[in-house]
């Protein structure tokens, strides 16, 4: 993807993330998750209904690369059934950690293929996907 | 100053990251080598020559500390792995057996992690009662507000000399003299003021100072914690073990050495104490006086200058510390941090491990720069000059 492009899609969904604001609705599951440098802290909500996912949103302080991770990741993960976001999310990984992926997979998330080249900022780019994990540690969840 | 005794600064290297640890001198990487390369020998042991040198080095050191922090005797001198396990061996080896429930500890919200979680597990082992002295409008520490937090179950006052977020000098020995007053043991957090000013434990009439060797050019894994003789002979060890014990018996029964030694089980940091040792030597050759006046000039000329740079906003002008804090409005601090980076500018993004600070700051998260007297105007003008740039950071990051 051309550097520019990348560079305004990140910067776009950094300054104006999407679903930024938490809910009080019980049918969500909530996820803190925390940089292990203790600065990144954003709490994410995700609602699971009919074995797919309805709802993102979250909340918190992050750096630009973990904000924008985050709104991109609620944008392209909003719809999927479980298969599906595990399959999107070991596409991702894959990509972060710089082994083989399929692009057309992966939509506007390709826009972190070259965050192995700041290898202290890959833990900025995984960091809001630690909420996907944790709703697919438990597949329960998509079978109500 | 004296850069050129540093390796380090060969390649272009702006560090201004010294509240986290500091850069080393040739001398002192070369004690440790010494030691390594020449006269390797466990402390406290044998009748060979070189056991006998590394003897009188490790406890030389002692008496440079005493120096240094002008202690009455090198025997209070206790060698840690740093503050943090100095600070833990005065609330568990000291004050867990001293205090009662429903004693109260008075700390502050801008004391590092270190001073916080000790006293808060000690609260839940043992219920004393952890308060906070309230801070001032410029989240400083006030006679008034110490003199308003105590109670008559004021048992302990257990704060930093300097603050290590925003750098404020705290009026240690006022408050010295009001424990001695009072009956309060006075408890100083000296990580970030015995490295960069002249410290007496006798004129702030403190019970125990803790600090790092790390953090003044010295090696890391080794620290120090200062006692008054009979609080220590009081203190009981965290470790135990070879080195520290007189005599045991299978009935159970065992007796330990005097203080200092009887805080020396297992190896010590052989290596380490002799490099610290060098590190005092260098730093009082320079002049702690010198270091304070050269660091307050570089912090005078920094906020001089970031008046210059628009959407910069400092939270601690008016501190005496050799530290800033800032943000660039709306910029999160690590992405400021990794932009500085790109210039081989060194900073601490974040919390800088004082998590409650932000109750009194309004902000979570800033970048930090902290001074050493190593650091240079020219550093601060090429800081200036990056930060004036920091339209384009995200061209940078991104």
């Amino acid at each position: 993807m051309d550097a520019n492009l990348r560079r305004t899609i990140i910067l776009d969904n950094y300054q104006n993330p999407m679903h930024k604001g938490l809910v009080n609705d019980d049918g969500y599951i909530r996820i803190r998750t925390n940089n292990e440098s203790c600065i990144d802290d954003l709490t994410i909500l995700i609602k699971v209904v009919n074995g797919r996912i309805e709802d993102i949103r979250f909340d918190g302080e992050a750096c630009a690369i973990s904000t924008s991770a985050t709104s991109i990741m609620i944008r392209n993960f909003i719809g999927k059934n479980y298969e599906e976001a595990k399959s999107l999310l070991e596409q991702y990984e894959a990509m972060i950690d710089e082994k083989p992926y399929d692009e057309e997979k992966l939509n506007e998330l390709v826009v972190y293929e070259e965050i192995y080249k700041q290898p202290n900022r890959k833990k900025c780019a995984l960091l809001p996907f630690r909420a996907i994990h944790q709703i697919l540690d438990d597949p329960s969840l998509f079978e109500k | 100053m004296n850069r050129e005794d540093f390796p380090i600064f060969k390649e272009p290297l702006i560090y201004f990251d010294n509240g986290a640890t500091t850069m080393k001198p040739q001398c002192v990487i070369d004690a440790l080598v010494d030691y390594y390369s020449n006269y390797t020998a466990n402390a406290h042991r044998g009748d060979y020559d070189n056991s006998l040198k590394v003897d009188i080095l490790y406890e030389g050191v002692r008496g440079k500390v005493r120096q240094l922090i002008d202690a009455p005797d090198a025997s209070e001198v206790v060698f840690t792995k740093g503050t943090t396990e100095s600070l833990n061996l005065v609330v568990f080896g000291f004050m867990k057996d001293h205090l009662n429930p429903g004693d109260e500890v008075l700390i502050t919200k801008s004391e590092h992690a270190s001073n916080v979680l000790p006293w808060m597990e000690l609260e839940k082992e043992k219920g004393i009662v952890i308060k906070y002295i309230p801070l001032d409008e410029e989240n400083k520490v006030t006679m008034e507000n110490v003199q308003a937090s105590l109670s008559p179950r004021t048992k302990v006052i257990s704060i930093a000399h300097v603050t290590n977020v925003i750098g404020d000098i705290r009026p240690v020995q006022a408050i010295g003299q009001l424990c001695k007053e009072k009956g309060i043991y006075f408890v100083v957090d000296g990580a970030q003021s015995v490295p960069h000013m002249k410290v007496s434990v006798q004129e702030m009439k403190a019970d125990f100072l803790a600090f790092s060797g790390h953090k003044m050019v010295g090696p890391t894994g080794v620290g120090v914690l200062w006692g008054r003789k009979e609080l220590l002979e009081e203190t009981k060890p965290l470790c135990y073990g070879g080195g520290m014990n007189t005599t045991f018996e299978s009935t159970g029964e065992f007796e330990l050495k005097e203080v200092p030694t009887k805080f020396d089980a297992g190896t010590p940091p052989i290596a380490e104490v002799i490099g610290l040792g060098e590190a005092i030597d260098y730093i009082m050759a320079i002049g702690l006086d010198k270091i304070h006046a050269h660091e307050q000039e570089l912090k005078r000329y920094l906020l001089k200058r970031l008046e210059e740079v628009p959407k910069v906003i400092v939270y601690n002008k008016t501190t005496e510390g050799a530290i800033v804090a800032f943000n660039i409005e709306g910029v999160f601090s690590q992405d400021t941090a990794v932009y500085l980076n790109h210039y081989h500018i060194c900073v601490r993004a974040g919390n800088h491990c004082a998590k409650i600070l932000k109750d009194e700051l309004k902000v979570k998260n800033t970048c930090r720069i902290s001074f050493y007297f190593y650091n240079t105007k020219e550093e601060v003008d090429e800081l200036i000059r990056v930060l004036k740039d920091a339209e384009h950071i995200f061209d940078v990051v991104l």
